[in-house]
């Protein structure tokens, strides 16, 4: 997704002079082409994310577009306040990116899992918040929060994620996409777990359970839509994030379902628990040692079809 | 800036004088806090809404605009009787401010209210939008300028401190910090709280050309604000020893007057004596 990200910039800079690249010290080994082919566009504050927002606000309330970009909690936690209050409120241009959403750092330890980044962004007035399933709609994200007018948060995996959508596929923000049909049940999936997800309603449908997968790449605005038809036309709906319990695509489905559902459809939310992890470990350990593996959500969705 | 005379500085002498009668009035009225920090800064803003800031009360969004950010958003009364004075919207608003349903907030807020490009309140945020802004208009080639109005309560914040280290980096010449250095914040003195001194050399240390002035002589901070940039470069910053409170006798220096609102009698007796009457 990284990779996918930083292409995409370049290329819509080329065409568009009011892009520009902030980084919080950040991207060793992938600002560098942006910032020899647009040295004038690009700017590294330091480490020092409270500025790295309020001077993107600086920027955007005078006609720029600004990627702020960093890793992690660092943009997002770090400077909340900032983001709310400069970037929000103003409706500013700043289009906050995160790599290494969920997991995908580790092994760094706790201090680097973001975990409640999407709940916590989720909460802030204007703020569109997008999570992409593969490089594919990494791409699309881009291209569409730089045209977006207000304020973006972009949450991105890591590097070398697989290619998901194998066909082209038509992405607006707020607009889930899907990938498997079914009336069983219906996965809805945001960020990196969509692979997991394919692969999951893949080995379904061998058994003959045919599963919706869905994949909601934007929590804001939320598409309600898509998992009210969810609610109608499937049997039970799991959502699968690597994101906290609390707030996140599970909440924000949830709370759908409270207001505008009939009450009898069943839903399994999966996440990660609210606590902190004890161990280091690999993206790939740490979601299994959390039942988000594909042998661990096929195992829990076979159990709730019983 | 076309040189400023005589008759200018005594201009904004009396800008500072309705400032100062307007602050007193909203904060009586609407019963708010800061009247303390308002006053201290009422020449500073004289000055700028009186002449410095190239500004067009009638074309709040020219896109040459001095940008000016108070990044004190609690000084806000006195902000928005600035901008009266200076024709962005009529001075009846200012009977509306801090009541249900106005639009001047109390703490300075951009939505419906011509002249006021960001919000602030919360402290220590003012100053990295302006750096971004400067830094906008050096990369855009645009000859508008950032004036920045800190109070020394918020040169705590480490996000100021963040700022100040970017701006001479960057070389934001058309960057100016003004430092309203009243020397009280909200518990205490600032020496007592968390001392700031020598503030100016900590300024200068990070790369900034510095002036000490006194925050209330018109004349002495027209001159400096005329010399921006104080070095081809270098962002600006001036510290601006005031007091708080200034224009009233039993308010200046006075802690109490950061929170409290003066009453009918107390109002009486400030406009008396900021009228010269005994």
């Amino acid at each position: 997704m990284r990779a996918a990200f930083f292409r995409t910039v370049m290329e819509i800079a080329e065409h568009d002079e009011r892009i520009m690249l902030v980084t919080g010290d950040l991207g060793f080994g992938v600002v560098e082409p942006f910032a020899q082919r647009f040295p004038e566009r690009f700017v590294n504050v330091g480490v020092a994310e409270q500025n790295l927002i309020g001077v993107s606000a600086g920027l955007a309330m005078c006609g720029r577009i600004v990627f702020a970009y960093s890793i992690g909690n660092f943009p997002t936690l770090r400077c909340l306040e900032q983001i709310r209050n400069d970037v929000c409120y103003h409706r500013a241009a700043v289009k906050i990116v995160a790599v290494g959403g969920g997991f995908a750092y580790g092994a760094l330890g706790a201090t680097h899992h973001a975990t409640e980044d999407l709940a916590v962004m989720r909460a802030l007035p204007e703020m569109v918040v997008v999570a992409p399933g593969d490089p594919v709609e990494t791409e699309h994200a881009t291209r569409a929060v730089a045209v977006h007018p207000g304020p973006c948060y972009l949450r991105l995996g890591r590097a070398g994620e697989p290619v998901v959508h194998r066909s082209a596929v038509s992405f607006r923000l707020g607009q889930a996409l899907s990938l498997r049909d079914g009336d069983a049940l219906t996965l809805i999936t945001t960020g990196g777990l969509l692979e997991t997800a394919v692969r999951v309603a893949d080995r379904l449908s061998a058994r003959g359970v045919e599963a919706r997968v869905l994949s909601m790449h934007t929590l804001r605005p939320l598409d309600e839509e898509a998992v009210l038809a969810a609610a109608r036309e499937t049997r039970m709906i799991v959502t699968l994030e690597e994101h906290s319990i609390i707030g996140g695509l599970g909440s924000a489905v949830a709370d759908v379902l409270a207001r505008r559902g009939d009450g009898r459809i069943r839903f399994f939310p999966m996440g990660i628990p609210s606590a902190f992890a004890l161990h280091a470990g690999s993206q790939d350990y740490l979601r299994r040692e959390y039942g988000l593996s594909p042998d661990s959500v096929l195992r829990s969705i076979e159990e709730h079809l019983q | 800036m076309a040189t400023l005379r005589s008759a200018d500085v005594g201009r904004m002498k009396a800008l500072a004088l309705r400032i100062r009668r307007h602050v007193l009035t909203m904060t009586h009225q609407a019963k708010s806090s800061h009247v303390g920090s308002s006053l201290s800064m009422a020449d500073l803003l004289a000055a700028l809404y009186g002449g410095v800031l190239r500004v067009d009360a009638a074309r709040p969004d020219w896109p040459d605009r001095d940008r000016f950010l108070l990044s004190k958003g609690h000084g806000a009364a006195a902000l928005y009787a600035g901008l009266a004075e200076a024709g962005f919207f009529p001075p009846a608003w200012l009977e509306r401010y801090y009541q249900d349903g106005s639009v001047l907030a109390g703490h300075v807020t951009h939505t419906g209210v011509p002249g006021v490009d960001v919000s602030t309140g919360a402290l220590g945020h003012g100053l990295s939008i302006g750096c971004g802004m400067a830094l906008a208009g050096k990369r855009d080639g645009r000859p508008f300028r950032v004036f920045v109005l800190l109070s020394d309560g918020e040169c705590d914040e480490g996000s100021t401190w963040e700022a100040v280290l970017f701006a001479p980096h960057h070389r934001l010449d058309n960057l100016v910090a003004i430092v309203d250095y009243n020397k009280i914040q909200s518990l205490g003195t600032v020496a007592e709280v968390l001392d700031l001194h020598p503030l100016a050399a900590k300024w200068e240390a990070f790369g900034w050309a510095v002036r000490e002035i006194d925050g209330h002589d018109v004349d002495h901070i027209v001159r400096s604000l005329q010399d921006i940039p104080f070095q081809p470069g270098r962002p600006s910053c001036i510290v601006a020893h005031t007091v708080k409170g200034k224009g009233v006798s039993f308010m200046e220096g006075k802690l109490l007057w950061h929170y409290r609102a003066p009453d009918a009698d107390e109002l009486a007796r400030a406009l008396a004596e900021l009228e010269g009457r005994p």
